[in-house]
C-alpha cells in the first residue's frame, strides 16, 4: 500500500536533503512566518510543512495532484483530521510497547507480536475512515489510497494476521533447522513450524529414532545461559523478519501521518490568512519555457501574516520575460515586491495556494536568492569578496531556467565597479537560461541593462506619487537617473534598512 | 622469520629451487640493521618507517627500510618488482595471498585455545584450506600476468614446481573433500526447557519467518531498519554447543571421521619459500600503501634513475613523504618543488622568509637520496640520483642547552666527525647550524664547513638565513622560499619566484570568484 498523497509516484521522504540554498531562501523571503502559520502551534506540522515547501516539485502535473488533494481536504476537513489521528494513534500504540533496544531476539519477537496485536485495532480504524469517505473524495490521490485500503485490509487478511499472532505468542518451544558453521558451531538457522502433529514417542518423552537429546544438568548455570544463547541465535533471523513486519505496519501509518501533516498545515495557513481578509488563490502552474509571470493583487504573504496595517498588491503581466528590473526610491516597496514574487513561486511549486487574486507562472527548477546582507553594507574590499563569494556559490547551484532573485546585489563596492561586475553576472545568468529578478539602486547597472535593448527584459519602478509620497506599489517604468541620489548615498555608506 | 608450524622447528624446504634468493636481493642478503641509521630522525624517515610498517609488525619490515641497496643492480631488481606490482591484477593476487596467509596463522593460533576435538579438527581444516587457496591463488594470479621482474618470474617457477608436488596435491584434495562433506550437513534443533534435541530435517520444513514477512509486505514503505543481534564473539565453543556438535556427529559419522583423519595426515604443511615471500612482499605492499596515502595529498611518484657515482641529482615535483601522509590524513594537499643539481653543482643553499618550507625542502632532498637507494618509487615526477655511500645530517637540536659554549662545541665535534668521513659520494644535510653563536661566527664557521664539503666533492643541502652562503663556490645553487604577494600572510611553501599581478582589484576579484560574463555562462549552463 502506497500513501502517495503528495506525489503520484513517490513517497514523501522527510529525511531527504533540502536544496542547498534553502536557508538563504527562508531568511530572504521571510518564509519562517509562513511555516509558523502552517504549524499553528504544532512543531511537527511546522517541520513537515517547511520540508515539503522547500523540497519543491518541478512538474505541473504533480502540482495539480496536490492542489486536487488539498481541495478534498478543504471540503472534508473532518476526513483529513480523522486520518491523521488514526495514524497518530497507531504510532502512539507502537511507542508504548517499544522500549525495544533489546539485544535479545526472543524478547524482540515477543514485543513485535504485542505491537501487532495493538496495530490490528488501527488497521480496522483506518478501514472505517476510508469506507466513510470513499464516495465523497474527488482527487485521484485520495480515491486511490482508499481503494487500496479497502482491497488490502480485507477480512481474510485480518484473520491471517490474527493467526500469526496466535502462533507466535507465548510458546516455549523453538523449532529451527541449522548447519555447521565456524568451529562446528550451529549456524544458518531457519525458523520453522510444525507441519504435522507431535509423534507419540515425543509426547511421552521417550527416545525417538534418529533424535539425540542433550539435557543440561539442573544447577548448570553456564549451561542454562549457553542454551538461552542458542535459542536466541536460532531465533535471530526470524526475529528480524517478525520485527520488520511490525515495522512495516508502523511505517505505513507514519507515511499517512507525514503526508497528511502537510495538508493540515495548508488548512492552518488558509485559516490564518482568512482572518486577515486577504485572498489566497489556486495558482496555475505552466510547463517551463513560456516565461510567463502574471498576477493580480500579488502581495507579500509573510508581511501580511505579521503586519497589522495595509499590505499593497501589485499586478503583473509578463510574457516572454526573463529579466525583471525594479528601480526607484528606497522604502518604496521594492524588496516587498521581490519577496512576493519569490514566495508565490515557492508556494506554487509546493502545490499550495498563493497570496494573490490570480497567479500564473512557469514552474522553475529552483528559486535562488542573493539579498544584500547587513554585513555587506560597507565599502570594504573584504565585503565585496564575501558578497561575490556568495554569488559564486549561487552560480554553482543555479540550474538553467531557475529564478534568481537579487536584492541590492553588487552594492558593496563603488557604483562603477559594482555595475560592471553585476552586468557580467546578470547577462551571464540570462544567457545561460536563468531568469533574474533584480532590485537595485545602482543606476549605472539598471540603465546599462535597459540600454542593451533586450527583448526579454521588463522594467518597473517603485511608484512615487505626485506629492512625493510613496504608494509602495511598483509600476512600469525605465530607471531614472535623477532621483534619489541622497538615498543612494545613504544606502551605500550607511546601514541599509529596507522594509 | 616466523614459522607457521609446530614448535619443534621450521618445516624443511620441499620442492622448488632451494637457491631462489627471494624478492629483495638478487644475491645473498646482508645482515639486517637492528637500529635506525642516525639520519633517520632528522629527515623524518623514522615517521615514514612507522607509517609503512604500521599494522605489519609481525613481518618485521624495519630492517628492509633501513638498509640502502649495495649496488644499482639491487635497485633495478626491486624497481622491477614495483613495476610488476603496478599491474593491478598482479598486486591484487599478491594482496589476496597475504591475507590468505594471515588467515592460515589465525586458524592455527586457535588450536592452542580450544577444548573440543571436532572444534580443533575444524580449525586445522580451515588452516589447510586457507593455505591451499592462498598458494594456488597466487600461482594462478601470477601465471596469467605479463611479469618482467627476475624476482617474480623466479617465484612463479618456484610456485609451479611446488603446487605440482605430490604432497601439495594431496593436501589440497583432502581439504576440499572434507570441507564439502561438512558443508552439506543440515539438521533440526528443537529447544524446549532444559533440553535440546538434534534430529534430521523434515523435507517440507517451511521458513516461517519468511511467511510472516510476506503477510506484512503490503505495509512496507521503503527499506526499514534491520534487526541484528550481537552474540558473544568468543570463537571457542561452549559445552552446550559442543554437545550439539557431538550429536550432529552421531547423525553424520562418516563426515566427522574424515575431519579427524585430515589433521593426522597433514600435520605440517607449509613451505619455506612461501613463508619467505609472505614476509618480503610486505616491504612492497607496505610502501605501496604509503604511496596511496601520499597521492591523496596530491603527490606523485616516479622511478628514479640511480647512477653509481653519477654527477646529477635532480627531481621535479618532489615533496616530503612524511608530511604528505600527515596532510592526506587531514584532507590537505602537499606543495611540490623542483630541485636540480648538475655538474659542477653539488651544494644547495636554501634561504628566504621563515615558515616558507625551507626545512621541508631540505628533508625532502635527504629523503629522496635514501629512498632512491632503497629501490622504491620516490616522490616526484622525474628524478635522477647518485647512489651515495653515506648520509649525514646536522640539524638544530630542539632541546635547549643552557651552556651555549658547550652546545657550539658539541656541534663542531659532530661536524668534524662528519667532515672526516665524507667522500665525493656522500650527502650532508644541514639545517640552521651553529645558530647558538653570533652571526659573524656563524657566517665564518658555515663558510669553512661548506668549503670543506665542496673540497671533498660531497653532495650537500643547507638551510640558512645567511645570504652570503648562497654564492660561495661554483658548486653552489641558491633557492629562495616565497610568500604569496597578494596575501602575504599565507604561506605558499613554494620555493619559486613570483610576480605581482597588476590587474584592477575589483575585476581581479570577480575573476577570482569566476564571475566574469564568460565564466558565469559556462558555469551556469552545464
Amino acid at each position: 500500500m502506497k500513501v502517495r498523497l503528495l506525489h503520484p509516484e513517490s513517497d514523501l521522504d522527510l529525511a531527504a536533503p533540502l536544496p542547498p540554498a534553502s536557508d538563504d531562501l527562508v531568511k530572504d523571503l521571510g518564509l519562517d512566518h509562513v511555516f509558523a502559520a502552517m504549524g499553528g502551534g504544532d512543531r511537527f506540522l511546522l517541520e513537515v510543512s517547511r520540508r515539503v515547501v522547500l523540497a519543491r516539485v518541478d512538474d505541473p502535473a504533480v502540482i495539480r495532484w496536490r492542489q486536487d488533494a488539498l481541495d478534498d481536504c478543504a471540503r472534508l476537513p473532518g476526513m483529513a483530521r480523522d486520518l491523521y489521528s488514526v495514524a497518530l494513534g497507531a504510532i502512539e500504540r507502537q511507542r508504548k510497547v517499544w522500549g525495544w533496544s533489546s539485544t535479545f531476539a526472543e524478547s524482540v519477537v515477543r514485543r513485535a507480536v504485542e505491537t501487532l496485536e495493538l496495530l490490528i485495532v488501527s488497521m480496522r480504524q483506518i478501514r472505517e475512515v476510508a469506507r466513510a469517505n470513499a464516495g465523497q473524495v474527488q482527487s485521484e490521490a485520495f480515491r486511490r489510497l482508499f481503494a487500496q485500503i479497502e482491497a488490502e485490509l480485507d477480512d481474510a487478511f485480518l484473520a491471517e494476521v490474527e493467526g500469526h499472532i496466535k502462533r507466535l505468542g507465548g510458546r516455549d518451544e523453538v523449532n529451527v533447522t541449522a548447519s555447521l558453521g565456524a568451529a562446528t558451531r550451529s549456524t544458518g538457522f531457519v525458523l520453522t513450524r510444525r507441519t504435522r502433529p507431535r509423534a507419540w514417542r515425543e509426547r511421552l518423552g521417550l527416545p525417538e529414532q534418529d533424535v539425540y537429546v542433550y539435557e543440561i544438568a539442573p544447577r548448570d548455570e553456564a549451561g542454562s545461559h549457553a542454551l538461552g544463547e542458542l535459542r536466541d541465535r536460532g531465533l535471530a533471523l526470524a526475529a528480524d523478519a517478525i520485527a520488520r513486519s511490525s515495522d512495516h505496519v508502523v511505517s505505513f501509518f507514519t507515511q499517512v501521518r507525514d503526508e497528511l501533516a502537510f495538508y493540515l498545515g495548508c488548512l492552518n495557513l488558509a485559516a490564518a490568512v482568512a482572518g486577515t481578509g486577504a485572498p489566497l488563490v489556486r495558482p496555475q502552474a505552466l510547463e517551463p519555457g513560456s516565461d510567463v509571470l502574471e498576477a493580480d493583487g500579488l502581495y507579500d504573504l509573510a508581511l501580511r501574516l505579521v503586519s497589522q496595517g495595509d499590505v499593497v498588491g501589485n499586478d503583473l503581466a509578463c510574457q516572454g520575460v526573463r529579466l525583471l528590473v525594479v528601480t526607484g526610491a528606497n522604502r518604496g516597496g521594492k524588496s516587498t515586491f521581490l519577496r512576493s514574487v519569490g514566495t508565490a513561486q515557492v508556494l506554487m511549486q509546493a502545490g499550495m495556494p498563493v497570496a494573490a487574486r490570480r497567479f500564473r507562472a512557469d514552474v522553475r527548477p529552483g528559486v535562488l536568492t542573493h539579498f544584500r546582507r547587513e554585513e555587506d553594507a560597507t565599502l570594504d574590499h573584504g565585503k565585496l569578496d564575501e558578497e561575490l563569494g556568495r554569488m559564486s556559490i549561487l552560480v554553482d547551484r543555479v540550474a538553467p531556467a531557475a529564478l534568481v532573485l537579487m536584492n541590492e546585489s553588487f552594492a558593496s563596492t563603488n557604483e562603477r565597479e559594482g555595475s560592471e561586475i553585476g552586468r557580467g553576472v546578470i547577462e551571464g545568468l540570462l544567457d545561460a537560461g536563468a531568469a533574474v529578478a533584480l532590485v537595485t539602486h545602482l543606476y549605472d547597472l539598471a540603465n546599462g541593462l535597459a540600454a542593451a535593448g533586450r527583448s526579454d527584459a521588463w522594467f518597473l519602478r517603485a511608484e512615487r506619487l505626485a506629492d512625493g509620497r510613496r504608494s509602495f506599489r511598483v509600476v512600469d517604468g525605465e530607471p531614472l537617473p535623477t532621483s534619489h541620489g541622497q538615498d543612494l548615498y545613504a544606502s551605500v555608506f550607511g546601514p541599509v534598512a529596507e522594509a | 622469520m616466523d614459522t607457521l608450524m609446530a614448535p619443534d622447528g621450521a618445516a624443511p624446504p620441499e620442492g622448488g629451487d632451494a637457491a631462489y634468493p627471494g624478492i629483495l636481493y638478487p644475491g645473498p642478503a646482508p645482515a639486517e640493521l637492528a637500529e635506525d641509521p642516525a639520519y633517520f630522525h632528522d629527515l623524518h624517515l623514522d615517521d615514514v618507517v612507522r607509517a609503512v610498517t604500521s599494522g605489519r609488525d609481525r613481518y618485521r619490515l624495519e630492517p628492509f627500510l633501513r638498509a640502502r641497496c649495495p649496488d644499482t643492480a639491487c635497485i633495478a631488481y626491486r624497481q622491477a618488482v614495483f613495476r610488476d606490482l603496478e599491474d593491478e591484477p598482479t598486486a591484487a593476487a599478491v594482496r589476496a595471498f597475504a591475507s590468505g596467509m594471515e588467515e592460515v596463522r589465525r586458524c592455527l593460533e586457535r588450536l592452542c585455545k580450544i577444548h573440543y576435538v571436532h572444534e580443533g579438527g575444524w580449525w586445522f581444516l580451515q588452516a589447510g584450506l586457507a593455505y591451499c587457496n592462498a598458494v594456488t591463488g597466487l600461482r594462478d594470479g601470477l601465471g596469467a600476468r605479463p611479469l618482467r621482474s627476475m624476482a617474480l618470474l623466479g617465484l612463479r617457477q618456484v610456485l609451479d614446481d611446488y603446487t605440482a608436488s605430490a604432497s601439495f596435491r594431496d593436501l589440497d584434495r583432502d581439504a576440499a573433500a572434507v570441507a564439502n562433506g561438512l558443508a552439506a550437513i543440515r539438521y533440526r534443533l528443537r529447544i524446549a526447557g532444559p533440553r535440546v534435541a538434534v534430529g534430521r530435517v523434515a523435507p517440507d520444513a517451511p521458513d516461517y519467518g519468511a511467511e510472516v514477512l510476506a503477510t506484512f509486505e503490503r505495509f512496507r514503505q521503503g527499506d526499514g531498519r534491520e534487526y541484528r543481534f550481537k552474540f558473544s564473539e568468543r570463537p571457542e565453543l561452549n559445552h552446550v554447543e559442543a554437545a550439539v556438535a557431538d550429536r550432529v556427529a552421531l547423525l553424520f559419522p562418516a563426515e566427522f571421521a574424515a575431519l579427524a583423519a585430515f589433521s593426522e595426515r597433514h600435520a605440517a604443511f607449509t613451505d619455506s619459500h612461501v613463508e619467505r615471500f609472505d614476509r618480503e612482499v610486505q616491504f612492497y605492499l607496505g610502501f605501496m600503501g604509503h604511496m596511496l596515502l601520499a597521492r591523496r595529498a596530491g603527490g606523485g611518484f616516479c622511478y628514479p634513475d640511480v647512477a653509481d657515482g653519477g654527477g646529477e641529482a635532480s627531481v621535479e615535483g618532489a615533496f616530503d613523504l612524511a608530511l604528505a601522509a600527515r596532510l592526506a590524513t587531514g584532507g590537505r594537499l602537499v606543495v611540490v618543488n623542483d630541485v636540480e643539481l648538475r655538474p659542477p653543482e653539488r651544494i644547495l643553499v636554501v634561504t628566504g622568509p621563515n615558515q616558507g618550507g625551507k626545512t621541508t625542502l631540505a628533508r625532502t632532498v635527504g629523503q629522496l637520496f635514501h629512498l632512491a637507494a632503497l629501490g622504491v618509487p620516490v616522490p616526484g615526477r622525474r628524478a635522477r640520483f647518485p647512489l651515495v655511500d653515506g648520509i649525514y645530517t646536522l640539524f638544530e637540536r630542539e632541546e635547549t642547552v643552557e651552556d651555549l659554549v658547550s652546545k657550539l662545541e658539541d656541534d663542531l665535534r659532530r661536524v668534524r666527525d662528519i667532515l672526516a668521513r665524507i667522500t665525493d659520494r656522500s650527502l650532508v644535510v644541514m639545517n640552521e647550524t651553529f645558530s647558538s653563536t653570533t652571526v659573524a661566527d656563524q657566517s665564518f664557521i658555515n663558510r669553512r664547513v661548506l668549503e670543506a664539503v665542496a673540497e671533498a666533492g660531497a653532495w650537500c643541502v643547507t638551510v640558512t638565513f645567511l645570504d652570503e652562503l648562497a654564492s660561495l663556490t661554483p658548486a653552489t645553487v641558491s633557492m629562495v622560499s616565497t610568500v604569496d604577494p597578494d596575501e602575504p600572510a599565507r604561506r605558499t611553501f613554494r620555493i619559486v619566484r613570483r610576480h605581482a599581478d597588476g590587474r584592477a582589484y575589483a575585476l581581479a576579484i570577480a575573476e577570482k570568484h569566476r564571475l566574469t560574463y564568460p565564466q558565469v555562462v559556462a558555469r551556469a549552463r552545464r
